[in-house]
């Protein structure tokens, strides 16, 4: 169960002909895949591209009238593999992913599938996770569609463009036997907009079409001598076809004048932002339309010699716009310009920044400079000669004021417990050396936690604590995996090589039911009952398959003292080899959205439930924040007494607490102070309740008045 | 990187009709960023303008800053080219879901004079760096109010998380009331009622948070759809408040703000604003008096940094602290009014804190507990004149208080038995009379708390006995979760709470007494030769709080201030030392700072 449920978006799927469609660029994606005539989709989820993979899992009515497969793929390798369908077939095939992440993790069956060539259109949309919001390393996709000779379609973020860019994505790599890669960057997969609709169409040949008549050919498998004439054919036949096919299909667009002294190439990602920053510099109009000649690559990968020496004809000079690093396009432009004898001037990354996001100040400040240098005389004169900088204004510096805000574990996590557990231990044990890895776990690098050293992708958290074995050594490691990295790779590359190598460190799952970070979606260990996957196989069954022989399961995460104990035990213990422990508890997000209406419901059906909810009394506080130097939960917080004699805030918690109990548990734990309580609400007692309540209240009651009416009672006390 | 050569053309901007509008949305995860922008993006088309929303949210944590970004322009039969991302200078509309949040959006340079309308929520969502500090980590809202006041063409500003709450709703409706009502988009009323209602969901609280917040912004939003620009509408109809106008109580709750750029003026002084909450509990009855004080004793005695700068602490409110609702035995009574009646013989700056101090040690443990106070407090009284408007009085008034109330078991029981504690925690927690309450309190007692509660040699007797006290440690040592709905589990805390008429020949009364009567000693013994000094000594019992491990924690860092007074004694700045020290040992946990402040104090004299 993903953490939405895209009844509503799913719909929108199955617009007809001349309909409009309005929502997320995803989705629009999603559609446009259909419109296609896919035979099957399969991907990995990560933002940006989660939601994509989440509307495909809630269209299996849809999918399945098409005949579309579709597949939640174990990893982005697993997906691009899967795409080995359009090898031999006529079947259009994509895969989605994150990138560079999930390209990296591809790249050994993009590889492959690159090499041998495709029969139908294989298409591989990636979420460009890149700039403000991205939560991964920033590199760039165009490396990979450069390495393995795939083609890289870059279009303009507006949904029109990209559902555009699908349907000439799967042509272009029919077309040249080629997958196509098709980049989309954050901002434009949840961008709302809308575009017209087609028909959807049925796939000309399934996938049981296929399997009822297999085909093979010896020349498309990737073994000597194949090989060697796949890397001939990708330079002799595929490259000039798909060039040809950019050309003659003018996948690339020329906005603005037909000639000027200078002009703009930019990857169609960067348009808007190039558009708005020569609309704030008076050079374009709402619209678009400007004095500046404008070259867009929608294709980025292979690029246009001759398209391009036609854009720089009678120029003086242009400008690339092209974000990240290295400059691949603009090298290449030089190139083109150097070689054909071309005295325009190839400028960009002298006027743009070699890395980092091209935002809306970086493009006015790139574009102004460039217009500055070569074309002064387009600049209205207000903007040429400003008279002095800034705007006159003084406004304070609130760079000490304001505090960061990096995201962290919800309201109720799971995983807050484990890691004030592990914070415990090491007061106790002294610190550790700390492996990290892909997930929600993750933000145990931050205050208050601050506990690991290293993340160095998605599942191999143990394994990057794998050097860490040494029969000299004091101290164990410990290693932290999510269950997604867990099953994404961490069995084999991270438990598998703990068992074979005679790893002695400690590894904990952190096992929260769902692939959690990317939005709640299924996994094998899942508990849920999942209508088209097979769940509900246990981490603990699959780490002692491996060989694992020291395996504890705790199967409450709030349980801090056990946690504790546990993880005592596991770096004290006399026993060899990997020391596993799987600390399970559902995501909290993920339970309340399951369980909050159907509570809701039983109340207002007259059913007894309890509600849990934890509260501080304020007088026995002493305001020294401990608690929360264990917790950082966004439902505890600080709150002035409105008491001259108290100088600090006392610990608060409000309204949005779920009771999860690691307040509790945290207190008694670390032996904290006795602040905290647990108030269990039982809506609709039973009348043995309601009695028993009444009895214990009368006789509370009893002793409360016979002590205050022997002593000063204060009326605010 | 070339320097930044394209400098835009001065002067106010206004989106003229068919003009893109910008608008940027910050908030903190959680907060229903995402909803908020369909909104808008649904009355925006209903009032026929084209609009496009993005976002870089991922999809799961509900933590974290979060932007979100919608452009608009009328439809004209073309579709405008919209960016994905605001740009420094270029937002006409900036919405922050929490005051620190339109703190960012400033740094960002997402609020500029010349064009953009600031619509923030005053209230306060801590963040984690701000809750982890053992003193007051919690950032300056004044400084946030006054950079908006003088970032912003326009600011709008009031508490709409209280707004929500009170409406049952969540804060996005009343962000966009606040939005609506303040006229900056040029859609009218409907449009946004519209699109709640097409929400579908909580469309009844939602709508009643939207139409409070709608109120409050001004509730002038433009009726033409089509009729001038965002920002160009008449301010008929609104109050203005300017901050020195703007009494305590009212700018608490809400500040309008409208002038032109060029007329901007600095805001006098500090700050009489506060953020919203502590709005709402400062009890209008304060009598002027006892704010006096407690004005007096934030300028005079405690560290500007910590408390002088957060308007949100500086104004304390309650009743006359002389007239507390006193209720008991009509023998104990008298005996109250005899005491209180040594409060009035005190000079008058001291009277306030002095009666707050004495309400909480005879509220701990008895009349003659109140007696010692006082007697206690008059030593410094008599040491005190009113050339330093008796400073070390309230310092010592207030902190002998908080010294002989230390916390032990028989405070916690006490309070946690009590009847007006039962009745908070079910008015906190919402419990309905038909409803029952279970409640569960966590206790983790070791050998100190439990040799701290035998009579003084008994007591002592255990500890100097080491392994007899590991084998009782291990029989007490444990978590001990007592359901304190259930009679058994009320009446053991009742009964621990009763020890009180013995706690004076406890080992922890002994162990504390002799650790006041030490620190008071030293505090005393430097009024004569330097007096502030003598002030910031009493200041360091604020170091000593929380229980176990904390506690002992605190006890070092207390003496470890205490320290430094041999280095600076005899300087000059000798209390400005102390102070600095104090104020470093609240930083962190394990008082890094303050050893390296120690460090420096140990340099000075060489």
């Amino acid at each position: 169960m993903a953490e939405r449920s895209f009844a509503e978006e799913v719909k929108k799927l199955r617009l007809g002909a001349g309909e409009e469609f309005s929502g997320e660029g995803i989705l629009a994606i999603t559609k446009a895949l259909l419109q296609c005539g896919v035979g099957y989709v399969g991907g990995y989820q990560g933002a940006p591209i989660s939601h994509l993979m989440d509307v495909l899992a809630d269209a299996q009515d849809i999918l399945g009238e098409l005949g579309v497969h579709f597949e939640a793929s174990a990893s982005e390798a697993t997906a691009t593999a899967m795409l080995a369908a359009s090898v031999h077939y006529p079947i259009r095939g994509a895969a989605t992913f994150k990138s560079t992440v999930g390209t990296n993790v591809a790249s050994d069956a993009l590889a492959n599938l690159a090499s041998g060539g495709v029969t139908g259109g294989a298409l591989i949309i990636c979420g460009e996770d890149y700039g403000e919001g991205s939560s991964i390393m920033q590199e760039r996709s165009h490396a990979f569609a450069m390495k393995s000779q795939v083609w890289l379609l870059d279009p303009r973020p507006n949904l029109p463009s990209i559902v555009k860019a699908v349907e000439d994505g799967f042509e272009l790599s029919e077309a040249s036997n080629t997958p196509v890669i098709m980049e989309v960057r954050i901002r434009c997969c949840h961008v709302h907009g809308q575009f017209i609709a087609k028909d959807n169409k049925r796939p000309a040949m399934t996938v049981a079409d296929a399997l009822s008549a297999p085909r093979r050919d010896t020349g498309r498998i990737v073994l000597p001598p194949a090989s060697f004439l796949h890397e001939k054919e990708k330079v002799e036949k595929r490259w000039p076809a798909a060039v040809d096919f950019i050309r003659r299909n003018k996948i690339n667009e020329f906005f603005g004048a037909e000639n000027g002294s200078v002009g703009i190439v930019m990857q169609g990602g960067m348009y808007n932002a190039v558009i708005r920053a020569l609309q704030r510099i008076g050079l374009a109009d709402n619209f678009g339309d400007t004095q500046i000649p404008l070259y867009v690559l929608n294709a980025v990968y292979p690029l246009v010699d001759d398209e391009f020496l036609d854009f720089c004809e009678g120029k003086d000079a242009v400008l690339v716009v092209e974000e990240g690093q290295p400059n691949y396009i603009e090298q290449a432009f030089a190139a083109m310009l150097h070689k054909a004898g071309r005295d325009t001037k190839l400028v960009g990354k002298e006027f743009l920044p070699m890395a980092g996001e091209y935002t809306g100040q970086v493009m006015l400040d790139g574009l102004g400079a460039f217009l500055r240098a070569e074309a002064p005389h387009m600049l209205p004169a207000a903007v040429r000669a400003p008279n002095k900088a800034g705007n006159g204004h003084e406004i304070p510096d609130l760079s000490r004021v304001v505090p960061g805000r990096p995201p962290g574990f919800c309201t109720g996590c799971p995983e807050r417990p484990i890691f004030a557990a592990t914070k415990l231990v090491e007061q106790e044990l002294g610190k550790h050396h700390i492996a990290s890895d892909i997930g929600c776990h993750l933000f145990s690098i931050m205050p208050p936690f601050e506990l690991g050293a290293t993340t160095m992708g998605y599942g191999l958290g143990p394994a990057s604590a794998s050097a860490f074995n040494s029969p000299d050594a004091k101290k164990r490691s410990i290693s932290f995996v999510g269950d997604g990295g867990f099953w994404h790779n961490g069995l084999t590359s991270s438990i598998g090589n703990a068992v074979f190598n005679r790893n002695d460190g400690v590894i904990v799952v952190v096992d929260n039911f769902y692939s959690a970070a990317t939005g709640g979606q299924d996994i094998l260990s899942s508990r849920a009952t999942n209508r088209s996957k097979s769940t509900k196989h246990p981490i603990t069954e699959a780490v002692k398959g491996m060989g694992v022989k020291w395996v504890r399961h705790i199967d409450r995460t709030y349980d801090v003292s056990k946690m504790q104990a546990t993880l005592r035990e596991a770096l004290t213990t006399e026993e060899k080899g990997p020391k596993v422990i799987v600390a399970s508890s559902e995501c909290m997000l993920n339970r309340q959205r399951r369980e909050r209406p159907l509570l809701d419901k039983a109340i207002k059906g007259g059913e007894t439930v309890v509600k849990p909810r934890f509260g501080v009394d304020e007088d026995i506080c002493t305001g020294d924040h401990a608690c929360m130097r264990l917790s950082g939960c966004p439902s505890l917080s600080v709150k002035s007494l409105d008491d001259p004699l108290r100088d600090d805030p006392v610990a608060h918690i409000d309204q949005s607490c779920v009771g999860c109990g690691n307040c509790g548990e945290v207190a008694d734990a670390a032996v904290l102070c006795p602040s905290f309580y647990r108030a269990d609400t039982v809506h609709n007692p039973g009348g043995w309740d309601r009695l028993l309540d009444r009895i214990r209240r009368k006789a509370i009651g009893l002793l409360q008045r016979f002590r205050e009416s022997r002593r000063l009672t204060f009326a605010d006390a | 990187m070339p320097e930044p050569v394209i400098i835009l053309p001065e002067g106010t901007h206004e989106p003229a009709d068919g003009e893109i509008i910008k608008l940027a949305l910050l908030a903190v995860g959680g907060q229903g960023g995402g909803v908020l922008g369909d909104w808008i993006v649904d009355a925006a088309e209903r009032s026929g303008y084209l609009a496009q929303s993005t976002s870089v949210a991922g999809v799961a944590q509900r933590t974290g800053a979060t932007i979100y970004y919608i452009e608009m322009c009328r439809d004209t039969g073309r579709r405008p080219v919209f960016a994905l991302s605001p740009a420094q200078g270029d937002v006409d509309i900036l919405v922050a879901a929490e005051l620190m949040e339109a703190g960012r959006a400033i740094m960002r340079g997402f609020v500029t004079p010349d064009r953009t309308t600031l619509i923030a929520s005053s209230h306060r969502i801590a963040a984690v760096s701000e809750k982890i500090e053992p003193g007051d980590g919690r950032a300056s809202s004044p400084k946030v109010l006054a950079a908006a006041e003088a970032a912003s063409k326009r600011f709008v500003t009031f508490d709409m998380e209280r707004i929500a709450v009170q409406a049952g709703s969540v804060i996005s409706a009343s962000l966009l009331g606040a939005l609506a009502g303040s006229g900056a988009l040029p859609f009218p009323r409907e449009s946004y009622e519209a699109a709640i209602g097409a929400g579908g969901r909580g469309v009844k609280q939602s709508l009643a948070a939207f139409a409070g917040a709608y109120e409050r912004a001004g509730g002038e939003a433009s009726v033409p759809p089509h009729g001038s620009g965002p920002g160009g509408l008449p301010d008929q109809g609104k109050a203005h408040l300017t901050p020195s106008s703007a009494t305590a109580a009212d700018s608490a709750s809400s500040t309008e703000m409208s002038a032109p750029p060029v007329l901007r003026t600095p805001l006098p002084g500090p700050s009489p604003r506060k953020d919203g909450e502590k709005g709402a509990v400062v009890a209008p009855a304060a009598s002027s008096a006892s704010l006096k004080v407690s004005e007096t004793r934030d300028t005079a005695s405690l560290s500007p940094s910590l408390r002088g700068e957060d308007g949100g602490s500086q104004v304390r409110g309650g009743a006359n602290p002389t007239e507390f609702g006193v209720s008991g035995p009509a023998s104990q009574l008298a005996g109250w009014k005899t005491l209180t009646a040594r409060i009035s013989a005190l000079p008058e700056p001291v009277r306030d804190m002095a009666a707050r101090g004495l309400k909480k040690v005879v509220d701990y443990q008895d009349l003659a507990y109140g007696g010692e106070y006082l007697d206690r407090l008059a030593r410094a009284v008599a040491l005190d004149s009113p050339t330093h408007n008796y400073a070390l009085s309230v310092a010592a008034a207030k902190h002998l208080a908080n010294a002989m109330c230390y916390d032990d078991m028989i405070r916690v029981a006490d309070l946690k038995t009590r009847s007006t504690r039962a009745a908070r925690v079910r008015r906190e927690v919402g419990v309905r009379d038909e409803n029952v309450l279970r409640v569960t309190e966590y206790f983790h007692p070791r050998i100190e708390e439990f040799c701290g509660t035998m009579p003084a040699g008994l007591g002592r007797y255990i500890e100097a006995r080491p392994k007899f006290s590991a084998w009782l440690d291990r029989r007490i040592n444990r978590g001990r979760h007592v359901r304190t709905d259930g009679f058994a589990g009320f009446a053991t805390l009742w009964i621990i709470g009763g020890l009180r008429r013995w706690r004076r020949k406890l080992l922890r009364h002994a162990v504390e007494t002799e650790h006041l009567e030490r620190w008071y000693a030293l505090a005393l013994d430097h009024v004569a030769t330097d007096y502030a000094l003598a002030v910031e000594i009493l200041e360091c019992r604020r170091l000593i709080k929380g229980y176990s491990d904390t506690h002992a924690r605190a006890q070092s860092k207390f003496e470890r201030v205490l320290s430094g007074l041999d280095l600076v004694k005899g300087r000059t700045d000798a209390a400005d030392w102390i102070r600095r020290l104090r104020e470093a040992a609240l930083k962190d946990e394990k008082g890094d700072m303050l050893d390296g402040a120690l460090k420096t104090v140990a340099s000075l004299g060489q």
